[in-house]
């Protein structure tokens, strides 16, 4: 399986609520419309809770992927549900 | 004092205090919530004919205390000009709590408040053989605690799946508390364990491409009690997914406590002693 190339990457596993979404949130206003960001989050609240929160603003949930140590990766594209 | 008059007014919301002939007036409060002028009216008596300070309960409500046995009536008449009136103690149907639900909460699956108000104007003072209370909660999430209550409801949410909006991306798979959804990669590698299901709602919140929706119910709990004794509110129904459904089984707790109950019994003991089948048997004719 190929994975595709993202144009930006952030790790917000070392934060928590409600800092996860804003490091997001800046990571994202990095980037252009169309372009895409992967994310490093925590099984839990994270995964529960941010890709809704990325639908809500738009923009689209490309792909999840499990990491052995239990964190997961998330790709996104900005502004990709507008 | 005469303990007659002090036992009908326990049962209009006044708590005898240890000082003589003072009482800490419980004010009859809905899911929580009180309009900005019947806050300030209760800022007012705490000042005039309490200490100038209020006891916020341990269910949602506010106390008064050292409010004078002459001043009663006169404290009554001020609740009165903005709509509030004393709480209820004693063997009743007492204040139903609940949370803000989903008219204000991302995580809520079911209207609350409103829900508390129906109840308790159908309710509220409804004299049984032991306090009775019921609390509603919006979700699984859980923060009114709906298990502490003789009758506890909690929302919930029935998933359906969308085969085609799904982008098989994984995110409700790794959302889902219970693993009751496995996606591999590609069209139609999802798989659904429904038995496994909670109605927690999260594949649906998750979801980033709306290929999941739900139907939204109550998950009903029966014979909570969190004092002396403490136990959980136990589930003895499928998700009821219409309000008038509720209503309905709702009654007939209250009814079967009514009928079955000894005085000074909690509805949990009733339950254990009468038998949990039978009560059962009356909620799933009402569920019907």
């Amino acid at each position: 399986m190929s994975r595709p190339k993202y144009d930006a990457f952030v790790d917000i596993t070392d934060v928590v609520c409600p800092i996860t979404f804003v490091k997001t949130k800046v990571a994202l206003e990095e980037l252009g419309k169309g372009q895409s960001l992967q994310i490093r989050l925590n099984d839990g609240e994270p995964i529960q809770n941010i890709p809704r929160s990325l639908k809500n603003e738009k923009h689209k949930v490309v792909e999840v992927v499990q990491n052995d140590d239990g964190t997961y990766l998330i790709g996104v594209v900005k502004g990709g549900l507008e | 004092m005469d303990e007659s008059v002090y036992k009908e007014l326990k049962k209009g919301g006044f708590m005898r205090q240890i000082q003589n002939n003072k009482f800490s007036l419980r004010i009859r409060i809905v899911g929580g919530q009180l309009q900005s002028e019947q806050t300030r009216k209760v800022s007012e008596i705490a000042d005039r004919y309490g200490h100038g300070y209020i006891h916020m309960t341990s269910r949602q409500g506010i106390e008064i205390p050292f409010i004078d046995f002459n001043d009663v009536d006169a404290v009554k008449k001020e609740l009165a000009e903005v709509g509030l009136q004393p709480g209820a103690c004693g063997p009743r149907v007492r204040t139903v709590t609940a949370c803000q639900g989903s008219a204000i909460c991302g995580s809520g699956l079911i209207e609350t408040s409103g829900l508390a108000k129906e109840l308790d104007a159908k309710y509220f003072g409804r004299d049984l053989p032991h306090k009775f209370k019921i609390g509603i909660t919006g979700c699984r999430n859980n923060c009114l605690k709906a298990e502490e209550n003789d009758l506890g409801i909690k929302g919930g949410l029935f998933p359906e799946w969308h085969g085609e909006n799904c982008t098989y991306c994984g995110v409700c798979a790794a959302a889902c508390p219970e693993k009751a959804i496995r996606v591999g990669r590609g069209p139609d590698s999802l798989a659904f364990d429904e038995a496994k299901c909670v109605y927690c709602g999260k594949c649906v919140k998750s979801c980033p491409a709306d290929a999941w929706s739900g139907k939204s119910g109550y998950i009903t709990t029966f014979g909570g009690t969190f004092g002396n004794d403490m136990a959980f509110g136990k589930p003895m129904l499928p998700l009821i997914t219409e309000k008038k459904k509720l209503f309905r089984v709702v009654d007939a707790a209250i009814t079967f406590f009514a009928e079955h109950g000894k005085p000074g019994e909690r509805f949990r003991r009733t339950i254990e002693r009468v038998g949990e089948d039978k009560l059962k048997e009356k909620l799933e004719e009402a569920n019907r």
